[in-house]
């Protein structure tokens, strides 16, 4: 049994599943995350002039 | 009215005009919630889907619609993995028709499972043995790849832009979307090739059955060819669209051109191993599991042997032709024929997979399974249009879709 799926079991097919839907999740986590904290911290800091 | 949310420099209608039109679009729309909520409540018995139609038209719309969604994925790809950096002209619009199109795939989606509140089954109970699974994951990962992808341009609006928090996201998330759209691509590849795949491991099936590469049959790679070629075709089609509704152009020729040539020669070089796969199809394949190409295209009133001719011959290698020279895609005339013409080979296409798939007979004593949807199905599939128009009219309206616009339609005074 795994956390994050119910009937979870130890083999190949489940792996490479999983391992692809966790793997895109995670970059886009990861990218949001970072995208999200970068503009706190930038507006925090008084950035935020049209520089793009 | 509304004058501070339009961007600067750019001429759009009066208010009145512009929500009279979304006024007459939205009762299209409505009719479509209407029928899409008789479903929910009523449930399935409001379609003509039967037994042996457990795919129907909202399957052939919804693989329809990824497949020329898919511009928004082979448009990022070309930009900002390739580095053909004109397609930043024309890419916020094939991501905002890539939106459309994924969120009513989605919405298609939840409307055929009968039970939407069970939709979450999918990922709690993933059946890891099945291609429509992956398709699952894939289209839920690559529509928030699609939604991270229209955020920026929302936040570009002229009056969100002003907070600094906003104007600081969509700056840090243009500078990071090289990996998002990279996933994209990656997402995509899969449930493109996944949704060709659902047909041709259909070994009981011998019209949609294909030879296979390791575990993926030949329709994995040629779903995923198509909407490649055929999405920024697409991508093309609705550009000029909406460049004639609004009086303007609004990408430049030159930004055109390159989407065209390149979705030319994807298109080329898919026709041609379309045309070598049914070859071997027709020839090999079909004969060894006991029936005749014949046996295809007769006996019914609908599919004959025209359907492989148009699909190939009118649908395909006549668009390819005009796109790959330079000729053709200066012609404005050819151009837009040559997209049309690619658009509805890859609807076709689906058509064919999906429909003609359910209507041949796999058994002897079996005839023609021929289906006509019910209002209702109709309905439902007519809504992602009417949403997609609404949605195209406010972000044309409020955004600044076309970076090219402003130069190419200089306001006097």
């Amino acid at each position: 049994m795994f956390p994050f799926i119910f009937e979870w079991i130890w083999d190949p097919s489940h792996m490479v599943f999983m391992g692809g839907l966790w793997y895109a999740l995670g970059i886009i986590g990861l990218g949001m995350t970072y995208c999200i904290v970068k503009a706190a911290v930038d507006t925090v800091q008084g950035k935020g002039g049209h520089d793009h | 009215m509304d004058s501070a949310l339009i961007p600067n420099g750019v001429k759009r209608c009066s208010f009145w005009q512009f929500y009279l039109f979304i006024g007459a679009v939205g009762v299209v729309l409505l009719w479509g919630v209407l029928a899409m909520l008789l479903i929910w409540l009523k449930g399935l018995n409001q379609t003509n889907m039967n037994d042996a139609y457990g795919f129907a038209l909202w399957i052939w719309a919804d693989l329809a619609v990824i497949a020329l969604g898919g511009g928004a994925f082979f448009t990022g790809f070309l930009k900002y993995i390739v580095g053909k950096d004109e397609l930043k002209n024309i890419i916020n619009y094939a991501v905002l028709i890539g939106f459309i199109c994924y969120s009513s795939a989605l919405l298609i989606l939840a409307i055929d499972i009968g039970q939407p509140l069970r939709g979450w089954f999918i990922f709690w109970h993933a059946n890891v043995h099945s291609m429509l699974t992956e398709v699952a994951f894939c289209l839920s990962c690559y529509f928030a790849v699609l939604t991270i992808e229209y955020i920026p341009l929302i936040l570009e609006n002229r009056q969100l832009d002003k907070v600094p928090f906003f104007h600081n996201l969509s700056h840090n998330m243009h500078e990071v979307m090289a990996v998002f759209a990279a996933t994209g691509a990656f997402l995509s590849f899969f449930h493109q090739g996944s949704l060709g795949g659902v047909a041709g491991v259909l070994f009981g099936r011998p019209f949609a059955y294909r030879e296979a590469f390791f575990i993926w049959p030949t329709t994995f790679f040629l779903f995923t060819w198509s909407a490649a070629a055929c999405g920024p075709c697409f991508t093309i089609m609705l550009t000029r669209l909406i460049e004639k509704v609004t009086g303007k152009k609004l990408v430049k020729q030159n930004v055109i051109d390159l989407l065209a040539k390149i979705a030319g020669w994807m298109l080329l070089t898919y026709i041609i191993a379309k045309t070598i796969d049914t070859l071997y199809w027709a020839n090999v394949t079909v004969p060894e599991l006991g029936q005749t190409l014949a046996e295809f295209y007769s006996d019914n009133a609908l599919y004959k042997m025209y359907f492989l001719f148009l699909e190939i011959g009118l649908f395909g290698f006549v668009p390819a032709l005009i796109l790959v020279t330079k000729k053709g895609r200066n012609n404005g005339f050819l151009l837009i024929s040559a997209v049309i013409l690619a658009v509805l080979g890859a609807s076709l296409n689906r058509w064919v997979m999906v429909l003609q798939v359910m209507a041949v007979p796999v058994l002897p004593f079996e005839s023609w399974n021929l289906y006509f949807p019910s209002w209702q199905e109709v309905a439902t599939t007519i809504l992602p249009v009417a949403y997609g128009v609404i949605l195209v009219a406010l972000s044309y309206r409020y955004l600044p879709v076309f970076p090219q616009e402003k130069a190419l339609n200089p306001i006097d005074g």
